[in-house]
């Protein structure tokens, strides 16, 4: 028996989520007094560090098509079976979301997605509902139980220890999804996983006046978000939306420049752990969820706060 | 081509959320639903979109009881052709999922729609599962589809980036923001939804494989901490050695 962990290496290598995730598995296993088994798809040039997390054991299957969750499904389900798993965590990343649903379907498992604290000794398990406005106590009736960790929920550690790793080829069947094209932009911290986040909303007037927020977010080394209607009109991206109807986002510290805080928007952000508000409105709704608020005019107050990072840099260097 | 659009129902954007039956069940009172943002905006405007195109029909299914079927309406409203409710609590993922596989299963649908996401209880859940029942691929969270004779080609994120897949009909694919404008119903689809067809089947089975033993609330914050707007390094000085969060 052991705790079987996917770990995504979509990128190439894996990413803090992968980590995450064999942290918390691994807290999952030492409850049981068991061992922790990842399943790595795919190529990864940082595998051998997943021991370093937590794991005992990698499977490893080198060659895949990892934008199918279909054969990745089969995959994960061989992967069980060999390990006699009854538990399998996933990261509540994009590839999880697509993998963990269809492996808690063919093991009739039941599944919660987006967990965001260990399983009792009863597996009940929490995690946010009505877009981060509640949490459910949730408990998994059946034997076998598959779980996502939602990102950024518990502080990456390296527990030392090294893994063995063990190629894994089992017969998954042919993929009907073909890949034609992929585009990566180099060196941008997804939103999901940034333990920073600077967004800011209506109150920039126009996409021209962003320069001040990337500035911000590059020397916080932070992701970028905006509010819907910012999206919307097209200033930003579409994958920039936080809220309730965009990405639920639970960063250490969330900065929300000229947005309102209306509550579809709260939604989305009020698991950050400290949230900081500019706005010149001292009645913004914002403010009432705010750890800290400065009020006051964006476009003079953003000049000022680059420079107090950039000499808070460098005194800490 | 024969579209299955998969709705839910969920709470306003703007309801306060609360719990009766010492913090065992949602609070309804005065509570209003809608159809869910992604079911609405994205998967079901984009199978109206490929039908008028492409011509077909488009079903919508709902696991759900009577007291859904005003928001079945709606969605009808923006141009469903038909509805179907399948009669039971829908307080589990994978008892849904596997309620519409079942329905689904010898009808041939082209492809089967469902949101990203509930916005009550954001699993991501029910798209993949019913992918899995039906042993089609799923094509998960696309921000664009588009359909040429029998394949499919759909753009999605990928960790820091997006990707173009093609796929043959048929399969299983949840919309993300992208892939439509919302639409709002005008009177004469409103008119109409009142006639169209919506049909009532009864659940296959009632195993449920999780279940909620009590929901709470996230701590009030303890207030905010003002600083000056000339100072912000002071707010700097608070992030580093108070929150420490940089
Ligand atoms: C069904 C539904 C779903 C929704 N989902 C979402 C969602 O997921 N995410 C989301 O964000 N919204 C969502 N919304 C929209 C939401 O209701 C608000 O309309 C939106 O969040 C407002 O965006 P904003 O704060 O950028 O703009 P505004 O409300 O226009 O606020 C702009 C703010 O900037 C401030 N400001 C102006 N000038 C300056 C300046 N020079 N310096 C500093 N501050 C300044 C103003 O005081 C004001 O508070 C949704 C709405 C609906 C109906
Ligand atoms: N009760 C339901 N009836 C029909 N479709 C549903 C139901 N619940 C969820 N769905 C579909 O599954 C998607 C994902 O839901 P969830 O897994 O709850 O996040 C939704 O956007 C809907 O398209």
């Amino acid at each position: 028996m052991s705790v079987l962990v996917f770990v995504d290496s979509s990128s190439g290598k894996i990413i803090k989520g992968g980590f995450e995730a064999i942290n918390y598995a691994k807290k999952i296993a030492d409850a049981q007094s068991t061992t922790v088994t990842a399943l790595v798809a795919g190529s990864c040039a940082n595998i051998s560090e997943l021991g370093e997390y937590g794991a005992n054991k990698v499977l490893h299957t080198a060659n895949i098509n990892i934008a199918d969750s279909q054969v990745l499904a089969k995959l994960v389900v061989k992967a069980a079976e060999q390990e006699n798993a009854s538990v399998i965590v996933f990261s509540h990343d994009l590839v999880g979301r697509a993998v963990a649903p269809r492996v808690a379907a063919r093991l009739e498992a039941g599944y919660v997605a987006g967990a965001s604290s260990i399983p009792d000794t009863s597996f009940v398990i929490r995690r946010a509902v009505f877009s981060g406005k509640a949490f459910a106590d949730v408990e998994i009736k059946t034997e076998k139980k598959v779980l996502s960790l939602y990102p950024n929920t518990f502080q990456v550690e390296k527990i030392g220890g090294s893994a063995d790793i063990v190629p894994f080829t089992p017969e998954v069947g042919t993929s009907r999804v073909i890949v034609k094209e992929q585009k990566r932009k180099e060196g941008e911290i997804s939103l999901p996983e940034a333990e920073i986040v600077v967004s800011a909303g209506r109150g920039m007037k126009g996409p021209e006046h962003w320069g001040p927020i990337e500035e911000l977010a590059k020397e916080l080394g932070a992701a970028t978000a905006c509010s819907r209607p910012v999206a919307d009109i097209g200033w930003r991206p579409h994958h920039e939306h936080v809220g309730q109807t965009g990405i639920a986002v639970a960063p250490n510290l969330y900065i929300a420049v000229g947005i309102s805080g209306a509550i579809q928007h709260l939604a989305g952000v009020n698991r950050s752990k400290v949230i900081v508000v500019i706005n010149k409105d001292p009645e913004a709704p914002f403010f009432k969820a705010a750890d800290y608020g400065i009020v006051g005019d964006a476009f003079e107050v953003l000049p000022k706060l680059i420079d107090a990072v950039k000499k808070f840099k460098a005194s800490a260097n | 081509m024969k579209l299955l659009v998969c709705i839910s129902k969920v709470p306003d954007t703007t309801t306060k959320i609360t719990f009766t039956d010492n913090n065992t069940k949602f609070n309804e009172t005065g509570v209003q639903y809608i159809v869910n943002p992604y079911d609405e905006w994205y998967a079901l405007v984009r199978a109206l979109e490929l039908k008028e195109t492409m011509g077909g029909t488009v079903t919508i299914v709902t696991v759900g009881t009577a007291a859904d079927e005003a928001v079945i309406r709606k969605a009808l409203a923006i141009g469903a052709d038909e509805a179907v409710r399948i009669d039971a609590n829908p307080d589990d993922a994978l008892f849904v999922a596997r309620q519409i596989a079942a329905y689904a299963k010898d009808k041939a649908f082209d492809i089967i729609f469902t949101g990203k996401e509930t916005i009550d209880y954001n699993g991501s859940q029910v798209g993949g599962m019913i992918a899995e029942l039906l042993d089609l691929p799923f094509i998960s969270l696309a921000s664009k589809l588009d359909v040429n004779g029998s394949e499919a080609t759909l753009e999605t994120d990928i960790p820091g980036g997006m990707q173009v897949v093609t796929v043959n009909l048929p399969f299983v694919v949840s919309a993300a923001k992208g892939m439509a404008e919302a639409r709002i119903p005008n009177m004469r689809g409103i008119m109409a939804a009142r006639t169209k067809p919506l049909t009532v089947v009864s659940a296959f089975d009632d195993k449920r494989f999780t279940a909620i033993k009590s929901y709470s609330l996230p701590p009030e914050k303890k207030g905010c901490k003002y600083i000056s707007a000339d100072n912000p390094a002071e707010l700097i000085d608070l992030l580093h050695n108070e929150a420490k969060v940089i």
